[in-house]
């Protein structure tokens, strides 16, 4: 059985052996192995390709863009999505800068380990896909299965662009697949994981299991749940999203991150706007709470969404 | 740490020639102060009046196939890295032509392909992008080349600079470090700025080697700079380098600078590096105050000529722009119109 965690490794172990201008950098990456482990072993079989980097998210993305700029093609590793805040700039103003104003690319892959896991607390727990899916100039992935994150990290290090690449720490050793993928969804398209005719859900990354435990208990009431995995939240699949829209007539959007602005905002907005007519009730959202994510298991177990939350958010829009 | 040694040793030709690349960048900073006076530029405009000796120093001792990231008063060694008066002029006036295609404007400018990396404006930021550059090259197997960067003495407050020194440092990659220190950040002065007794103490906090320079002395400077390249170039790790000098314009042409303490102006930090140099060129017989005369002359004719050509190109059209923040057309995120 594959992991979640198998297969990011996977994906990062066969860009090393593949291209020689890719690179892993990032705190305790090197023989340690990451802090999750997601490199363990590549150390070794990439002599001087994956670096422990000083304790400096700044200088890490900073050193990737000069890098790319010099025609390499590196990965590097924010140990958690939360540390990310401390390489913001060089990420939104710099790296995501760079093509349009100087048409040179930059071709960088930030992995942000990102979500919440029991005991992870307020610094070891944010999803930040909604912050930088904001920025021009930026992809944004959000992977929610072991076929997408290896198939999407894979494409990810191709790609000219510079890529935000947020994988979720609750799924690395929780989510196992029976092998890797020989196919892949391209990126930007969005997957209809589960049809069904009277209700869509629209999420991506961890929801999107949670979402379909919502979905099953909601068929016990009769109801089909269309879901709808994101994918990749920039660009976002707008297409998809409203002909699934067009086909249910209602729509609820389930994220972990923050409840103000974020990517379910956007895709309401996109509905909205572009799909009015297709809509039998208003749109709604489910999002984590408006506080830090909290430590203990008990607050943050209802911190952000679970299937419970989901299914009752859906029988109250299906009663609409 | 090596001293300042003073004047004795740059040759002739080198010195006239970063001379008359500091001549140029004066004279062309004059132009831009006089379009930014006639409402011609949009944008700030930043001088680097004061500065043009230890900037010169540090474009000069580069060569093809280094990396050079400058900083807001870095005409001088702008222009001595291969920048021209034609493309400063495009991104100031905001030309289609220009190497920014108004995309951005004024200091930003640079031409990364060619190592001539353009900054951002969060100062420090381009310290670990040259340490990745440095990187890059040495995993091509590339050696002898250096990556030289500059900030003030306010950029030395923020982490950028410190996570970019200390990673460069950790890797020992050949990165040219220089600090303009010229006493003020915009209006703060250095009292303000930080408490160690001298900015080359830094070198020493993360094992790189340090040199002081005195920033007004166009020979001091050309030694110094001269000398942290070699031993960069030759392996000795990050060079940090520590110009004194005032900056001896505001932070911009907004800027009055009616802040600055005139005992400084007076005091030895406060001579005009330009004026320093052609005294010494006079005084060592290596031409006369008229043919340097004429080279102003000469200077300014060819910047009145491009800045008038510059002038009538076109700016960028809206209409015309693609409006791609990234290079993947396919990527593009289709939002409704």
């Amino acid at each position: 059985m594959i992991t979640y965690l198998d297969a990011i490794r996977s994906a990062m172990d066969e860009a090393l052996g593949r291209d020689p201008r890719v690179f892993l950098y990032g705190q305790d990456i090197g023989s340690f192995g990451g802090a999750f482990k997601a490199t363990k072993g590549l150390a070794k079989k990439y002599p001087g390709r994956v670096m422990d980097a000083p304790l400096s998210e700044d200088a890490i993305v900073g050193i990737a863009i000069g890098a790319a700029i010099e025609g390499m093609r590196p990965i590097v590793e924010m140990q958690f999505a939360d540390f990310s805040t401390c390489g913001f700039n060089q990420i939104v103003n710099h790296a995501a800068t760079l093509f349009y104003r100087t048409e040179v690319s930059c071709p960088i892959v930030v992995r942000l380990p990102s979500g919440g896991s029991p005991g992870g607390g307020p610094f070891h727990s944010q999803s930040m896909e909604g912050l930088y899916a904001q920025y021009p100039g930026l992809v944004v992935m959000t992977p929610g299965t072991v076929e997408d994150a290896y198939s999407m990290l894979l494409d990810a290090v191709t790609i000219d662009d510079p890529v935000i690449f947020c994988e979720h720490k609750f799924l690395y050793n929780h989510l196992r697949a029976e092998e890797l993928p020989k196919e892949t969804t391209p990126i930007g398209k969005a997957r209809i994981v589960r049809h069904g005719r009277d209700v869509t859900v629209v999420t991506y990354s961890a929801m999107v299991h949670e979402s379909l435990a919502a979905a099953d208990e909601l068929r016990e009431d009769g109801y089909q749940v269309e879901v709808v995995d994101l994918r990749t939240v920039k660009p976002l699949d707008t297409d998809t999203v409203l002909a699934s829209v067009a086909r249910t007539g209602r729509l609820l959007c389930v994220s972990e991150s923050f409840p103000w602005g974020g990517v379910s905002a956007e895709v309401i907005a996109r509905v909205t706007s572009e799909g009015f007519g297709l809509l039998d009730a208003p749109p709604q959202r489910l999002s984590a709470k408006d506080t830090p994510v909290p430590y203990h298991p008990n607050l943050w177990s209802s911190h952000r969404p679970t299937a419970n939350a989901i299914a009752s958010a859906l029988r109250r829009l299906l009663e609409m | 740490m090596s001293s300042d040694r003073g004047r004795e040793t740059a040759p002739r030709t080198e010195y006239l020639k970063a001379y008359r690349v500091m001549l140029m960048a004066r004279v062309l900073e004059e132009k831009l102060s006089s379009l930014y006076r006639a409402g011609h530029i949009k944008g700030g405009v930043f001088l680097g009046r004061g500065q043009e000796a230890l900037s010169v120093s540090v474009g000069i001792n580069l060569r093809k196939g280094d990396i050079y990231a400058p900083l807001i008063r870095d005409q001088a060694g702008r222009m001595a890295f291969g920048d021209t008066a034609l493309d400063t002029l495009r991104t100031y006036l905001g030309s289609q032509l220009g190497s920014m295609r108004g995309r951005d404007g004024n200091i930003h400018r640079g031409r990364p392909r060619e190592g001539y990396y353009a900054m951002i404006s969060h100062l420090g930021a381009m310290i670990p992008t040259v340490t990745g550059a440095l990187l890059a090259r040495r995993f091509r197997g590339e050696t002898g080349v250096v990556g030289a960067t500059c900030i003030g003495d306010g950029g030395t407050s923020t982490g950028a600079f410190h996570e970019g020194l200390n990673a460069a440092a950790v890797e020992k990659l050949p990165l040219i470090m220089v600090v303009a220190n010229n006493q003020y950040a915009y209006s703060t002065p250095n009292d303000r700025q930080y408490a160690c007794a001298d900015l080359l103490d830094k070198a020493a906090g993360y094992g790189v080697a340090g040199h002081d320079v005195d920033g007004t002395d166009l020979g001091a400077c050309l030694e110094v700079l001269g000398k942290a390249v070699a031993a960069a170039r030759a392996g000795g790790g990050p060079q940090l380098i520590v110009g004194r000098l005032l900056r001896l314009v505001g932070h911009g042409e907004h800027d009055d600078a009616s802040y600055v303490d005139p005992a400084l102006k007076a005091s030895h930090v406060g001579r005009d590096c330009l004026k320093v140099a052609e005294d010494y060129i006079v005084e060592n017989g290596w031409a006369t105050p008229e043919e340097i005369a004429s080279w102003r002359v000469e200077a300014k004719s060819e910047v009145d000529v491009t800045a008038a050509k510059v002038l009538r190109e076109p700016a960028p059209d809206p209409n015309e722009e693609e409006w791609m923040a990234i290079s993947e057309t396919r990527l593009q995120d289709n939002f409704a119109a």
